[in-house]
């Protein structure tokens, strides 16, 4: 098994094949949850059991009515909850998908520069929104290139930045566009592999996600918010 | 319902099967792809396995239990049986080796690259019975090839070479569509599409 693993990191065909093959298993975890019970049947199929209780005290019957109250209630509202949650988990493993399918494809980026004034014009006329990118002397932190990317059909910025050997990507897009609402925040590494920030400003949904410190990943958030 | 159930055995039949409610329903739709169908077959599943209860060693794999009650109720209804009639006998027959073969472009990344859920949907709904139900058991229900196992009555082995084959299926259902840009009502007129 150690021998598979140290192959698949070494290879790109087999890291490119393996990280396919789990897309194709999470995608069809999401979309085979795909129907829910209407609310009748599940009173129904309640109520099938209810008839055969023989409660004798009429508290226990005021009880039961009460269970199902919170239960259909409390279906609803965590199928709602869950729905909004899905949605945005859904975001976040899209991005880290694309953080991961991008490092381990043979030509990350389409523009080499770790100059912002070549990366930055290079986006011109490629995607509906313009961009500020944050003066890196001082900092610890390098720019790669960039590259153009999709999140759920609308284009996106993809930027890419080196610290201490780590690699984190910079994701913008236009908020508007995106298929779940967002919350700014950081995730912990417990949640995902990598960690997280973002937040939303003048419009643009920003995304800063690396296998970095959170500290790290938390220093470039704080340039990219002082930039725009 | 027709044995006597004491309200013991209600309790601990209710906390058991109706947390698993809503994924016996989202399983018997998939299978019925019929919502009225899977009521019913859900309903009875639940009627089933309460009269069985009794025969039911708590402790164990409760899950598996009620899941196979739901197969075996499909399997013997009306719709069930047409798919048991055109099932190909040597479905199982081979021990198809991993798939190893490389493509750069594979479905999975086209399929990410157009974010299509709806064909993946449909793709996975025009698999044919037992493909689809073996991939939902482990991909959406999340069961150990243990569980696999005894829901489906079949082998270890069986388990590991089917989902293989159903995984291979579903890609090679998946590839044509999206490299010509087929919109995913397409897929619907795939193999078995009615079962």
């Amino acid at each position: 098994m150690r021998t598979f693993d140290a192959h698949v990191r070494n290879c790109s065909s087999c890291s490119a094949d393996a990280l396919s093959r789990v897309q194709l298993k999470r995608a069809i975890q999401v979309a085979g949850k795909r129907f829910t019970p209407r609310v009748e049947f599940r009173k129904r199929i309640q109520k099938t059991m209810a008839p055969k209780r023989h409660r004798s005290f009429r508290l226990g019957w005021m009880l039961a009515a009460a269970a199902v109250v919170v239960i259909v209630v409390g279906t609803l509202t965590t199928s709602t909850y869950l729905g909004n949650r899905s949605g945005r988990d859904q975001v976040f493993s899209e991005i880290a998908d694309l953080h991961v399918a991008t490092l381990a494809s043979s030509s990350p980026v389409d523009v080499i520069s770790t100059d912002r004034h070549t990366v930055k014009p290079w986006f011109q006329g490629k995607i509906p929104f313009a961009f500020n990118l944050p003066e890196l002397q001082n900092s610890e932190f390098s720019l790669l290139g960039g590259r153009m990317t999709y999140l759920d059909q609308a284009p996106g910025a993809h930027l890419i930045y080196d610290v201490r050997k780590h690699h984190i990507s910079v994701f913008m897009f236009q908020e508007r566009s995106l298929p779940a609402r967002l919350t700014d925040s950081s995730l912990q590494p417990g949640q995902l592999s990598f960690n997280v920030e973002t937040w939303s400003q003048g419009g643009l949904r920003y995304f800063v996600i690396g296998d970095a410190s959170a500290a790290d990943i938390d220093s470039l958030a704080k340039l990219f918010k002082t930039a725009s | 319902m027709d044995l006597p159930a004491t309200n013991l055995q209600l309790d601990s039949f209710e906390e058991l099967a109706l947390p698993l409610f809503d994924q016996l329903y989202n399983f018997a739709h998939w299978l019925t792809r019929n919502r009225d169908e899977a009521e019913d077959l859900v309903q009875e599943t639940y009627v089933r396995a309460l009269k069985g209860f009794s025969s039911f060693q708590l402790g164990t794999n409760f899950r598996a239990w009620v899941y196979r009650i739901l197969r075996n109720t499909f399997l013997t209804s009306r719709q069930g049986l047409k798919v048991t009639m055109t099932v190909p006998l040597d479905f199982d027959g081979e021990e198809e080796g991993p798939e190893f073969a490389i493509e750069h472009d594979t479905p999975e990344t086209l399929l990410f690259a157009r974010s299509s859920h709806e064909l993946l949907q449909s793709a996975i709904g025009a698999l044919p019975v037992h493909f689809r139900e073996i991939l939902l058991l482990c991909e959406v229900e999340e069961m150990s090839y243990q569980e696999i196992s005894e829901t489906l009555a079949i082998p270890i082995g069986t388990v590991m070479s089917r989902l293989s084959r159903a995984r291979q299926t579903l890609r090679n259902q998946l590839r044509p569509h999206l490299q010509q840009g087929v919109g995913p009502r397409t897929i619907a007129k795939g193999l078995n599409h009615d079962l």
